[in-house]
């Protein structure tokens, strides 16, 4: 099959995205062999040590060393991140194919609950729950996906809604397949493509909500690294030790625009169909 | 009668929106109360009457039902900081917010608008790619980095302006200002002209694919009149709605920017309140700034109806 040359980079594309991110899950796992110092190890002797040789990203305010920080805060961050997209999706296409198959006012309940939750402007909505729940790591990742599953189940919903009214899924109805069935059966698989975008969104988005709510101090707790509160201790010696502010965020910076190129070039390359 | 039916569909969502804020601040451990809880100077039968007292231990329909009459009245509660009124705490700080976000809806239009309309117009070219990368890195910016970056090389290291504040402390003037409201409202911009631009230029491909565009210029019409005139007006009605629809992520922004800039805002009154477990500022907040979020995209629905007599 011949392909047109912006489908052609844009599938060139999504590869170097995809070993972009097969790279920094594979750094977060390998953390504890490749990480040279271990992330907690204090060295009083050299703290706030600018990047060297033997510190490349330099020291913090206890002498740990930043680069082994960053590793193993990725396995915080990228987890969370990861985690809670999938979660997101799983809700949102959930509620949408609920919504889209069963008309009448559950549709109508539960998209005016959808509409509801995405006019509490989503951080805030977030730190005040992190304020009340005080959340570990797994609370952390249902919080994030508690205010993020909207819009992918707005997007399902209107995708289960004109496959409801297609020709195959109607003679599947005919034919006495039970409707839960057929949901399952004939208009999952149809969603499917729509749902690994809307991951790969998600994926981006809750990074950066992890790394916000631990940058306002609430998220993420220490001693556990994550790129969030590495920033958030970071943020009052910036002046004079500007290398702990650099390598987290540029790190943060990094996986979410890799899998935002992903999902960006995925929704191209995939028939033109753009998700929103 | 189009507008009261939209309006008329909004008050349940106004009213699903103030369920979930009185639920989440009642599923505290503690209630509302939970700041006297944790000070082991407050005794317990002071805290006993002080739940008589505000009514806490009512059913929580009841105390629901109150709570919402009080809000829609004006009577927000008091502040645990400090004891004053939150609507007049937080009146006094709304100004510092709306300058920030009107400076940063021109700093995000100036630069989404030309971009998104040469990304179009050079589709694929070098122009056109060039942006899309930055765009996709604007989108990607975890905000309170960007703020603490610009802060760190522009502010700190080359003192071209200053690092945070509304204004300095002498000079007050006009100039002063504007050079205090660079750089937090270029920071609150940009996830805003990064997803402006794509957006345009999405939309403009969209119109200028459309026969009416060959024909004028098939008739002649100079290409830059083609583009402005005829182009740009019929894509910047969906742009105008997507910037309505975009206020609650820029409530969400202005928290993170007016925390880093000390930006004297309703964003920093956010922060402050959460540090200080401060309830009444915060379930204000969310409302009050959920509400604004439901009348701007009623706005954007009415004025997209407005622009274009084809939408139903």
């Amino acid at each position: 099959m011949s392909m047109d040359p912006g489908a052609q980079r844009a599938t060139f594309s999504v590869n170097a995205a995809l070993v972009v991110a097969g790279l920094l899950v594979l750094l977060a796992l390998a953390a504890p062999l490749i990480a040279p110092f271990a992330p907690d190890a204090i060295d009083l002797a050299g703290r706030r040590a600018a990047p060297s040789s033997v510190h490349w990203f330099g020291t913090d305010d206890l002498g740990r060393d930043l680069l082994s920080r960053v590793l193993y805060g990725a396995r915080v961050s990228l987890a969370i991140g990861i985690l809670a997209a999938a979660l997101t999706v799983a809700l949102g296409a959930g509620v949408g194919m609920v919504a889209g198959a069963a008309g009448r006012w559950i549709d109508a309940l539960l998209m005016r609950i959808a509409d509801a939750i995405l006019a509490v402007p989503r951080l805030p909505l977030l730190m005040i729950a992190s304020v009340i729940v005080r959340p570990g790591v797994p609370v952390l990742i249902l919080l994030v996906a508690a205010v993020s599953w909207m819009e992918t189940a707005r997007v399902v919903r209107a995708e289960v809604r004109s496959l409801v009214t297609r020709g195959f899924v109607e003679a599947a109805h005919a034919m006495g397949v039970k409707p839960l069935m057929s949901l399952w059966r004939h208009i999952l698989p149809n969603v499917i493509p729509t749902l690994v975008v809307a991951t790969t969104l998600a994926v981006g988005r809750s990074i950066l909500l992890e790394s916000a709510l631990s940058f306002f101090g609430v998220g993420v707790q220490p001693p556990t690294a994550s790129w969030g509160n590495m920033l958030y201790q970071a943020q009052s010696t910036m002046a004079t030790e500007p290398w702990l502010a650099l390598f987290p965020g540029a790190a943060i910076l990094i996986s979410v625009l890799t899998v935002n190129s992903l999902g960006e070039r995925l929704s191209i390359s995939r028939i033109g169909v753009r998700a929103s | 009668m189009l507008l009261l039916r939209r309006v008329a569909q909004s008050i349940p969502l106004l009213l699903i929106v103030s369920v979930l804020v009185f639920a989440l601040l009642h599923a505290a451990p503690g209630g509302p109360l939970a700041i006297y809880l944790e000070n082991p100077g407050v005794r317990p039968e002071d805290i006993e009457r002080l739940r008589k007292a505000l009514g806490l231990d009512q059913p929580l329909s009841i105390q629901y039902v109150r709570w919402l009459s009080a809000f829609i009245t004006g009577d927000w509660g008091f502040s645990l900081s400090d004891g004053r009124p939150v609507a007049q705490r937080m009146l006094e700080r709304a100004p510092a917010t709306l300058e920030l976000a009107g400076a940063s809806l021109i700093v995000a239009l100036l630069a989404a608008v030309p971009l998104g309309i040469v990304s179009a117009v050079r589709r694929g070219r070098w122009v056109d790619r060039v942006s899309g990368v930055i765009a996709l890195a604007g989108v990607s910016l975890p905000v309170f980095w960007f703020g603490l970056i610009l802060q760190l090389t522009l502010a700190i290291g080359l003192g071209w302006l200053p690092s945070s504040g509304r204004s300095a402390v002498f000079d007050s003037g006009f100039v002063d200002r504007i050079r205090h409201l660079i750089l937090p409202a270029t920071v609150l911009a940009a996830v805003h002209a990064a997803a402006w631009s794509r957006f345009l230029r999405s939309s403009m491909l969209g119109v200028l694919s459309q026969r009416f565009i060959l024909a004028a210029e098939g008739r002649g019409v100079p290409k830059r009149a083609v583009v402005l005139r005829h182009a740009l007006r019929n894509a910047a009605g969906p742009l105008v709605t997507i910037v309505f629809m975009d206020a609650a992520l820029l409530v969400s922004g202005a928290v993170v920017t007016e925390s880093v800039f000390a930006w004297p805002g309703l964003g920093a009154l956010f922060t402050e309140a959460i540090v200080r477990r401060d309830y009444p500022v915060l379930m204000a907040f969310l409302m009050v700034t959920s509400a604004a979020v439901i009348l701007l995209n009623l706005v954007a629905d009415l004025m997209h109806r407005a622009l274009d007599p084809r939408v139903a």
